[in-house]
């Protein structure tokens, strides 16, 4: 069986995150990745630290935000229906 | 990236219940236009201020994008999501104002991108337990410098595609370049945000704010 180096793996890292890939290249990542400590460390750490980017607690409005938005919103409802 | 199929019917039910809510603004119960918003409205922000970086621009930017779709709303189809619609309109008017930024003050370059392959920090392990120990304030505050440290380019593909979940396509759109081009630089900024959270996270911070010195 071919087998892929750690560089190509590295590579499809993102690929793989993204389930974008041929069958046939995920077997025959998914195998090195069994394989290989170092690469699955990699896309272990990877896929957790994005995990962590895309938790919604981590993104703080500023105070007042909703407030103030909707204060522009009732202003522009009001000139929608004032046409 | 997982899940697919539970994600898919839940997207389902959001896409419905979306087009029922956007029906009834366009007949003119504009006031429900506050629920179409409330549940996006901390990643419209975010993703303003992942662009700019300032607060106030970020505000600002945020409440033109709103406005704006809220005026635009009879253009919207509903092949996608309102989120992922809501989204790019943001993205667009923060790098147009980031233009117009750049425009005014020449020393800020657009970063260039780098044709070279980008090799990660090796781990011997993910160390579940150092994240677990940080408190949740610390937490964000490690993922934001990290991501504050990315050159824009790569930023803003990650903020897209990772952070408002845009797909590959849509994020390409979003950015005005090629599909491959969003891949190539999802790649490198993926393995540059994990490295640069790794670096900032694991020394410890007495470490940490000596390499800073």
């Amino acid at each position: 069986m071919i087998t892929l180096s750690c560089e190509e793996i590295r590579r499809e890292i993102s690929n793989y995150l993204d389930d974008d890939m041929s069958p046939r290249m995920r077997r025959l990542l998914e195998a090195h990745l069994e394989q290989c400590r170092k690469c699955a460390v990699l896309l272990d750490s990877t896929h957790n630290v994005l995990i962590l980017l895309a938790d919604e607690r981590r993104f703080q409005l500023p105070a007042g935000f909703s407030l103030r938005m909707r204060q522009r919103l009732a202003e522009e409802f009001a000139k929608t229906k004032a046409h | 990236m997982q899940n697919t199929l539970v994600r898919e019917s839940e997207r389902d039910n959001v896409l419905e219940r979306e087009r029922e809510l956007i029906a009834e603004i366009l007949a003119g119960n504009h006031e429900r236009y506050y629920e179409l918003i409330a549940r996006i409205e901390r990643r419209v922000y975010y993703t303003a201020y992942a662009i700019l970086r300032t607060e106030a621009d970020a505000e600002e930017v945020s409440q033109e994008a709103i406005l704006k779709a809220f005026r635009g709303l009879h253009s919207f189809r509903g092949n996608a999501q309102f989120a992922s619609w809501l989204l790019t309109i943001v993205a667009n008017e923060a790098r147009m104002r980031l233009r117009r930024r750049r425009e005014v003050s020449l020393e800020l370059l657009k970063s260039p991108e780098s044709e070279e392959e980008y090799t990660p920090v090796e781990l011997a392990e993910w160390r579940e337990v150092a994240v677990e120990a940080l408190a949740q304030k610390e937490l964000a505050a490690r993922l934001e410098e990290a991501l504050a440290a990315l050159p824009e380019i790569y930023r803003e593909v990650l903020v897209l595609r990772d952070i408002d979940e845009l797909n590959i396509a849509e994020t390409a759109a979003a950015l005005e370049i090629s599909v491959p081009a969003v891949k190539t630089r999802l790649l490198r900024a993926r393995l540059m945000v994990r490295d640069y959270f790794v670096a900032r996270s694991w020394a410890g911070p007495a470490r940490f704010r000596k390499a800073q010195r």
